[in-house]
């Protein structure tokens, strides 16, 4: 049973990457009707900006230790950085400790502003094109981004740790009632679904309870009406890519202490996303968040050893099974809408 | 009235024609005309480093190529000499090799076999590569091993840990200086029973491909000749970045040890992931849950932080050591590059000075004739002691260094300790050990 639970939690934290990416995939579908393959690179550049800010943070003076030698017996370079001399031990410290959940507050604003800027200067002069020419350029965007990445920052993982108190495990196990010991889990993965399903509940809350997300909803059922009334439709869907890719940017920034961020980390979920956004039912919002977390968790139990004795490679190819099995019996996705990609 | 044949449109297509022919015939006159393979005509004489430079193994790829150029300066006179100076041999004087001078050129694997060996391909039909190098991944280094072979070049093995590169897929012109996994496995079992008992019940997650095949086998030979027994295996797609799944099952397997067969990027990800999980501080079957990474590397080491502390592997060389080789090597490597090298660099400096060493002996590029000057040559002064290359199958044989995660790290290079330097009479093997049964080393091929 606690292998069960542990698989359990594995499933939630695979999929609440997986939901994420899906979510900004299918905002940016439903508003603008963009294939969009660039969402991968969107959701490595938040992982990089992660990285960019704890290496600002590290940004350090050196200074010669006579006292220390280097490994080639040289008076040793001791590097100390700016913001503890700055703000002292404890809160430069600090700074330096917590720089991956202070980099949410640095992604928003880049994240947005490169969605803006991908938007008005690239994508939206494919909205009349078919699909194949904006699965083209988007996936060209994706490369170019990909190789700019590795430019500037090199081809090889970066560790990017969690904050201290969170880079240990928790007993998850008493928790829920069970022996200490039974089930353990790692806090940081813990923190990345718990602020997954913050991120989502604030999309649909903001989808759902504003103005401004009602105008973006009308419009995605109905475009032309919308934009009868007298409201630059647009506009609001150009905001609605920004917040598209900031919500990829976000997942990126969390996800960088489970795995070390390197350029192609994108590339690496794209096609997964897809298959979770097909399988969720294209342009349906509750559908990739559902389908986002039933692959995960699915993915998670297929790669249980006693399954893999049964079915070996099972943990390889279930996800793609399950996409043939839905689309055979609903063709439309788990919860997709009529008339989406079927004119 | 006589009517010319001549037309601009006719002559175009003649002279096309032509000049085609012309390009084409003196490059089949000289194939012909030349003994071997890509024999060096002018003053220079090309190297082919085919090396990761994206994908998992990229720290690694890096570090190789600047060993590369190190040892390619110093063949050329350039800086301080480095290990030339200690080498055993002195056929080398710092003037190139037999009056050319050294060129090379690189290639990026991206870790996978069908690249690698296209751009190795490249490497010796366009750029005239006369020998090639390089590998972070055994998988590349035996399909690269192959091509050379069929090519009548040099292969020169650099990071190959797989027993099948000199086993199973050994070739005539490929040789290989690195220790390989059986070797790795003789070294770190009777530490790992001296440090955690004969009594244990050891989980295997393997990358699934030569390397990890072999070095899975191999550990879990010598553990289990220890007392140990293997309670799973778990083979892991090379390209797996999430290994969450396949140690959660760990907890509960009744496993008291996780060996992780895993190199590079995938190690410091399943380490990193391990340690997250809460293995390291668990106890089973009344006793300390325990890590081992068979295969070291000081990048590895630097990459999974703090999680690699109290960690047992094995390694090849490392910069710590106190020979005067190591010594000059580390002066040289650490001046131009600012940091020590790892023990990727020391292997493909080595064998490029191994290489040049011997067409200094043999007098010549052929590739027999340099194979006949590397079997069975004793050397010392490169970093690991007395050393041979077995003419058998074309493996060097030297001692073996057991090393473990540092707990309390001076530097950022200061991550490693030697535990043991293993005497290479404890990991030497009969050519025909089932291990490395089934290959043949065939023919030296000259190629051309």
């Amino acid at each position: 049973m606690d292998a069960l639970i542990l698989q359990f939690l594995n499933g939630l934290d695979k999929g609440s990457a997986y939901a994420l990416i899906a979510l900004g995939l299918t905002l940016i579908f439903g508003t603008l009707g963009v294939v969009n393959f660039a969402h991968g690179a969107l959701f490595m550049i938040g992982a990089f900006c992660a990285v960019t800010l704890s290496k600002i943070f590290a940004l350090s003076h050196t200074t010669i230790d006579p006292e220390k030698l280097d490994f080639l017996g040289n008076p040793a370079k001791i590097q100390s950085p700016y913001l503890v001399e700055w703000f002292g031990p404890n809160v430069g410290a600090a700074m330096i400790d917590w720089a991956v959940p202070l980099a949410i507050l640095f992604a928003i604003p880049v994240m947005i502003a490169i969605g803006f800027i991908m938007e008005r200067g690239l994508i939206k002069h494919f909205y009349k094109r078919p699909h194949a020419d904006q699965i083209l350029v988007t996936f060209g965007l994706a490369i170019v981004l990909q190789e700019v990445i590795k430019y500037f920052y090199g081809a090889n993982p970066i560790p990017t740790p969690a904050p201290e108190m969170f880079r240990g495990s928790i007993d998850f196990g008493v928790l829920i009632g069970f022996d200490p010991n039974a089930i353990i889990y790692p806090a940081w993965r813990l923190v990345y679904f718990l602020f997954s399903c913050l991120i989502i509940a604030a999309v649909f809350a903001f989808l759902q309870f504003t103005t401004f997300g009602m105008v973006v909803r009308a419009g995605m059922a109905d475009r032309e009406t919308v934009g009868i009334l007298g409201i630059d439709i647009d506009k609001r869907f150009t905001i609605m890519f920004g917040i598209a890719a900031a919500v990829a940017g976000l997942a990126g920034v969390m996800y960088t202490p489970i795995n070390s961020p390197n350029y192609h980390m994108g590339m690496d979920f794209l096609v997964l996303s897809f298959v979770v956004v097909v399988v969720g039912g294209m342009g349906s919002l509750p559908g990739a968040v559902l389908s986002g977390f039933l692959l995960g968790i699915v993915q998670s139990f297929a790669s249980m050893n006693e399954v893999k004795s049964l079915l070996p490679g099972i943990d390889q190819i279930i996800i793609y099974l399950i996409a043939i099995i839905v689309i055979l019996t609903r063709p439309r996705g788990l919860m997709g809408r009529k008339g989406v990609m079927e004119e | 009235m006589s009517k010319s044949n001549f037309t601009r449109r006719g002559l175009l297509k003649t002279g096309t024609v032509v000049t085609g022919a012309g390009l084409a015939l003196p490059t089949i006159f000289t194939s012909r005309a030349s003994a071997y393979t890509n024999e060096p005509t002018g003053d220079t004489v090309t190297f082919g480093f085919n090396v990761p430079q994206s994908g998992p193994y990229a720290d690694e790829g890096a570090d190789e190529l600047r060993a590369f150029e190190l040892a390619v300066e110093h063949l050329n006179g350039e800086g301080d000499g480095g290990m030339m100076s200690t080498f055993s041999s002195k056929a080398l004087d710092g003037t190139g090799i037999l009056g050319k001078k050294v060129a090379y050129v690189t290639g990026d694997t991206q870790t996978k076999s069908d690249v690698a060996r296209a751009s190795a391909q490249s490497m010796i039909q366009k750029d005239g590569a006369v020998m090639i190098s390089g590998g972070s991944s055994s998988g590349v280094a035996v399909a690269v091993q192959g091509l050379c072979q069929e090519a009548g070049v040099i292969f020169m093995a650099a990071l190959t840990h797989s027993n099948d590169t000199t086993g199973k897929d050994k070739k005539a012109n490929g040789f290989r200086h690195f220790f390989n996994a059986y070797m790795s496995g003789q070294a770190l079992a009777p530490v790992l029973g001296k440090a955690y008992g004969t009594d244990r019940q050891a989980y295997h997650l393997t990358a699934d491909y030569t390397w990890g095949w072999t070095q899975q086998a191999s550990i879990a030979a010598a553990t289990e000749a220890l007392g140990w027994k293997t309670v799973n295996n778990v083979l892991t797609p090379l390209a797996e970045t999430d290994f969450s799944s396949y140690i959660a099952p760990v907890l509960n397997s009744g496993a008291d040890v996780l060996v992780l067969n895993h190199y590079g990027a995938n190690m410091v990800n399943s380490l990193t992931q391990a340690v997250q999980f809460g293995l390291r501080d668990k106890m089973v079957n009344g006793k300390q849950f325990e890590i081992v990474v068979p295969l070291y590397s000081e990048l590895m080491a630097k990459g999974a932080g703090a999680n690699i502390k109290g960690v047992y592997g094995s390694m090849n060389w490392n910069w710590k050591l106190e020979d005067a080789g190591t010594k000059a090597f580390v002066q040289s490597f650490g001046t131009k590059y600012g940091f020590p090298p790892s023990n990727a660099a020391q292997t493909c400096y080595a064998q490029t000075m191994l290489y040049a060493d011997a067409v200094a002996r043999a007098g010549s590029f052929e590739p027999c004739a340099v194979v006949a000057a590397l079997e069975g040559f004793d050397f010392d002064g490169l970093g690991n002691g007395p050393t041979s290359y077995r003419a058998a199958d074309h493996q060097c044989f030297k001692d073996v260094l057991v090393m473990k995660g540092k707990d309390e790290p001076t530097d950022e290079f200061d991550t490693l300790d030697i535990v043991e330097i293993t005497p290479r009479a404890q990991v030497e093997y009969e050519p025909d050990n089932p291990m490395f049964a089934g290959g043949d080393l065939g023919q030296c091929n000259n190629g051309a």
